[in-house]
């Protein structure tokens, strides 16, 4: 049976919108169960704050499930919580204790603006991935696709970095807004596939180069690996940089030719 | 509008219809795609698909999703995999028997032809899936590995651990962003649908609200596809996300689409069970888990040991007992059944006496515990983040919730609605899956309608469009529809009563698991048709939504797809009312063999109800499609 959490001491950063300069507002829950997940905890908050008739604290979320990367949140200054490789909506209410303080504030990245409260606008991402993170495959006319056998161990090595579901902890950890494991984890998916090879180096380069306009740059803290709810390595980025190295090579040779 | 209803069925064998009809699609040439502009509501796996491959094609193509990307659709939460005839596992699979196999198991109410070619095309899904980069799984040789899903005796699923969904929609996704990229695609995202506008008969766009600063803006098009999911959410708890909603396909039924068989809702057998009553949202467990785990339910009521401690001799394993050449993977429906009757019977197990056990105490001392890990790893992972218990060690708790909704915007052949110009794809239309859908069949049927089958029939429908001009957003009726729009959001906000949109939706959710759930009867559903209009003057009158229309607001986003849900569970109790027979996922007490399984009126119900909209959802009309069984014959449906 449930047991219930007394007395929690909500901190939670409040912004009207981008412009808004925001600031901490102080919340209590009075009891919850410790069944419930985080954001459900938000959820009671908030329709206690509707009751109230003031503002709910504005939040992104989705699946629920750990899937969908759309939740995020700092909670106590960890990218989704204190809990490890567990997105804020997997984390639940009995990791905290009654009389806690928990401090919620929104993703903190320059490439990651305000919206509102909680919710950040992380749309830079997509351009990482529209400027090279696919495999040109146009629908109709693929072949059978046993034709080319891939070791298990490749197949399962992409699988690896392609469980990454974007929902920017990496980003929010790095103390340089960096967005290197997120590309990385794209990149080493792809390219280490056969299918990914014709690509392989036009796609490592124009995606490094696309996060360097959005992101800040990587100094190997390792934070994001540890933040990331997907536990993706950070070999993952190294990968990247090696194919990047090799990328400003081989792409110069294929413009000479043509 | 008067409703015709003409589903297009080709002419000729089942067999040959999808290539007799492609050959006699009308063509638009290569340089004349770009004249034609198309939008796209929803980016999971049918509308991301449908998107890419028809920007590919030179189509002007614009995107819709309320989501902050068009990545997080709910396609992505799909776990277990994806069906193909692709007879890999040379176990005896073939087009025919995944065509056969999706029409029984949906209880013979759906439509043959569609489903015929959903099978044909399945094999060329994965084909397409592999050359994308989707990271299937694979055998060592490095070939790709299958597994066994409910309601077939192949192995036909194909999937990538235990998150299928998310590489395929990874796939799709990434096709889009390359159209995006490319710039064939306009993506507008936290932009929600919230009116269609028809032109003389014809679909002629879509009115949007944008989330973060409430702009109404119009969007013209020559053809719009809505892919816009299911209506699940309906019973507030279910495993969809928290966003699945019903507005789209809702706001298109009450502009002339017919909604066909809003009745028939999946009940997925293996969920966690509600554990609080602060509890949002349910989470699935993999179909799949079902190869290896055993579902038991102690005889004992009182029964209190834990669940190593109970004897062999004092377990029930009920889905082996009770349909041996199935066993653990009998469908959904018939699963869910005997899972909600043992726990009925006071057998349940938990806390809350509220599930029944899911055991892989006999696949860990048989196969070990690391290649148990390795098929479901992260399924227990996820298992044990919500319910606090280590599956290696004691047995799962599972109970039906509600997954999927097989009915949906009625669409013909083309998967074109009665509107012209206006398609559903994916789980927003009611073609292939019947009454009850097999698992691993979803995915299957998103990419097939995206891929597939759209980019051919909308072609179809342009090509005598050309060079004629369409109306524009400067149109009355656009502008009509954005005043209505603007008018019903600024309407949920002034009415400043006390209860908010959550409060509501729970309600509802609760009137309509009690009557039009896992088992319905007609004292019930006329008891929720007397409950939901009262309970729905009460949130018209007594909605609380603080805030403006002006500015990101989530609990007004709620608040209008609260109201559709309203309107849509009354059609649904209607419909589940009216169809006096039982038949998959729509259960009436009253029609029930001696055995407890569902009892069909093929008689008076082979067809599929069409709702028209008459302004009062206690008021719709019903019309009927017939269906008839050329391939197959109608036949009680047994997993004994």
């Amino acid at each position: 049976m449930s047991n219930h959490l007394k007395n929690l001491k909500l901190k939670i950063w409040r912004q009207s919108g981008p412009t808004d300069t925001g600031h901490f507002e102080n919340y209590v829950m009075d009891e919850i169960s410790d069944e419930a997940s985080f954001l459900e905890m938000l959820d009671v908050l908030n329709e206690g704050l509707i009751g109230e008739n003031k503002l709910p604290v504005v939040f992104d979320h989705d699946c629920r499930e750990g899937i969908c990367g759309t939740c995020s949140l700092m909670i106590n200054g960890q990218a989704h919580g204190p809990e490890r490789s567990t997105t804020t909506c997997q984390l639940h209410m009995r990791k905290f204790k009654s009389g806690d303080e928990i401090v919620i504030e929104p993703w903190r990245a320059s490439a990651f603006p305000i919206i509102k409260d909680l919710m950040v606008d992380r749309s830079a991402f997509d351009r990482i991935i529209e400027s090279g993170g696919y495999i040109t495959a146009p629908t109709g006319g693929a072949p059978d696709a046993n034709l080319i056998p891939i070791p298990k161990t490749v197949a399962d090595a992409a699988m690896d970095a392609s469980q990454c579901i974007g929902c920017g902890a990496c980003v929010a950890a790095c103390p340089n807004g960096a967005a290197n494991l997120f590309t990385g984890a794209k990149i080493a998916h792809l390219n280490l596939l056969p299918q990914g090879q014709a690509e392989r180096f036009k796609r490592t380069e124009a995606m490094v180069e696309t996060m360097d306009e959005y992101f800040g740059s990587c100094t190997n803290h390792g934070e994001c690996e540890a933040a990331c709810p997907k536990e993706i390595s950070i070999d993952v980025i190294a990968l990247m940089n090696k194919d990047y190295r090799k990328s400003k090579l081989k792409n110069r040779k294929e413009i000479s030719r043509t | 509008m008067t409703i015709t209803f003409n589903s297009k069925i080709p002419a000729g064998a089942i067999g040959d219809k999808w290539a007799t009809y492609k050959e006699d699609a009308k063509l638009v040439a290569p340089g004349n795609k770009r004249k034609f502009k198309v939008i796209v509501v929803g980016t999971g796996l049918a509308g991301a698909s449908a998107a890419a491959t028809m920007a590919e094609l030179g189509y002007q193509v614009d995107v819709f999703t309320f989501h902050d990307s068009p990545r997080r659709a709910h396609s992505i939460a799909a776990q277990g995999g994806i069906n193909a005839a692709k007879n890999y596992q040379g176990d005896g699979d073939s087009v025919h028997r995944l065509f056969y196999d999706t029409i029984k198991g949906g209880d013979f109410r759906s439509r043959e032809s569609n489903v015929h070619r959903l099978a044909e095309v399945s094999v060329n899904i994965i084909d397409q899936m592999v050359a994308q980069g989707v990271p299937f799984a694979r055998e060592y040789g490095g070939l790709l590995d299958n597994r066994s899903f409910g309601g077939a005796q192949v192995s036909r699923t194909f999937y990538a651990r235990g998150q299928t969904g998310q590489q395929l929609l990874l796939g799709a996704y990434q096709q889009l962003a390359r159209q995006i990229g490319l710039g064939n695609v306009r993506m507008f995202n936290r932009t929600e649908l919230v009116d269609v506008v028809t032109v003389d008969d014809r679909c002629a766009g879509i009115v949007t609200r944008d989330l973060v600063n409430g702009e109404v803006v119009s969007h013209a098009a020559h053809a719009v596809v809505m892919a816009t999911g299911g209506y699940g959410n309906v019973f507030y708890l279910s495993t969809n996300a928290m966003a699945c909603n019903v507005t789209a396909a809702w706001r298109a039924h009450r502009k002339g689409a017919a909604f066909a068989n809003p009745c028939y809702t999946q009940i997925h057998p293996t969920c966690i069970p509600q554990s609080d009553p602060t509890q949002s949202k349910l989470t699935l467990m993999s179909e799949s888990l079902r190869n290896d785990g055993r579902v038991w339910v102690p005889m004992n009521p009182d029964e209190s040991r834990s669940a190593d401690q109970v004897p062999e001799a004092e377990r029930d394993y009920i889905l082996e007992r009770l349909y041996p050449s199935y066993g653990n993977l009998a469908p959904r429906d018939v699963s869910s059944r005997a899972a909600k009757r043992a726990v009925d019977a006071g057998l349940g197990v938990g806390p809350l006496k509220n599930g029944v056990y899911l055991d892989f105490s006999d696949a860990v001392n048989r196969l070990g515990k690391d290649v148990v890990e390795e098929r479901y790893g992260n399924l227990f992972q996820m298992y044990e983040r919500i319910a606090g218990e280590n599956p290696y060690d004691v047995p799962m708790r599972i109970y039906p919730a509600t997954h999927y909704t097989m009915g949906g915007l009625w669409v013909d052949y083309e998967l074109m609605t009665n509107i012209p110009g206006l398609y559903a794809a994916g789980e927003a239309n009611f073609s292939d899956h019947g009454a009850n859908r097999l698992g691993a069949s979803a995915l299957m049927q998103g990419l097939a309608d995206g891929y597939f089958v759209l980019p051919y029939t909308i072609g179809n429908y342009l090509a005598p469009m050309l060079n004629k001009p369409i109306p524009g957003t400067d149109h009355p009726a656009f502008k009509e529809a954005e005043l209505a729009a603007t008018a019903r959001y600024q309407g949920y906000v002034d009415i400043k009563g006390s209860r908010s949109p959550d409060y509501f939706h729970r309600e509802v959710g609760r009137i309509i698991w009690d009557y039009c759930g896992m088992e319905r009867t007609q004292q019930g559903l006329e008891k929720a048709l007397s409950e939901l209009p009262a309970l729905y003057e009460e949130f018209q009158k007594d909605l609380r939504v603080t805030g403006n229309a002006e500015s990101m607001n989530q609990t007004l986003e709620k608040a209008g797809r609260v109201d559709d849900f309203f309107q849509l569970g009354m059609l649904m109790c209607r419909d589940a009312l009216e169809r006096e027979e039982s038949c998959g996922g729509h259960f009436r007490a009253e029609y029930q063999t001696d055995e407890g399984e569902a009892l069909r009126d093929d008689e008076k119900f082979a067809h599929v109800a069409a709702w028209e909209w008459t302004g009062d959802p206690t008021k719709s009309i019903r019309h009927s499609e017939e269906l008839n069984f050329e391939a197959i014959h109608l036949a009680t449906r047994s997993y004994k």
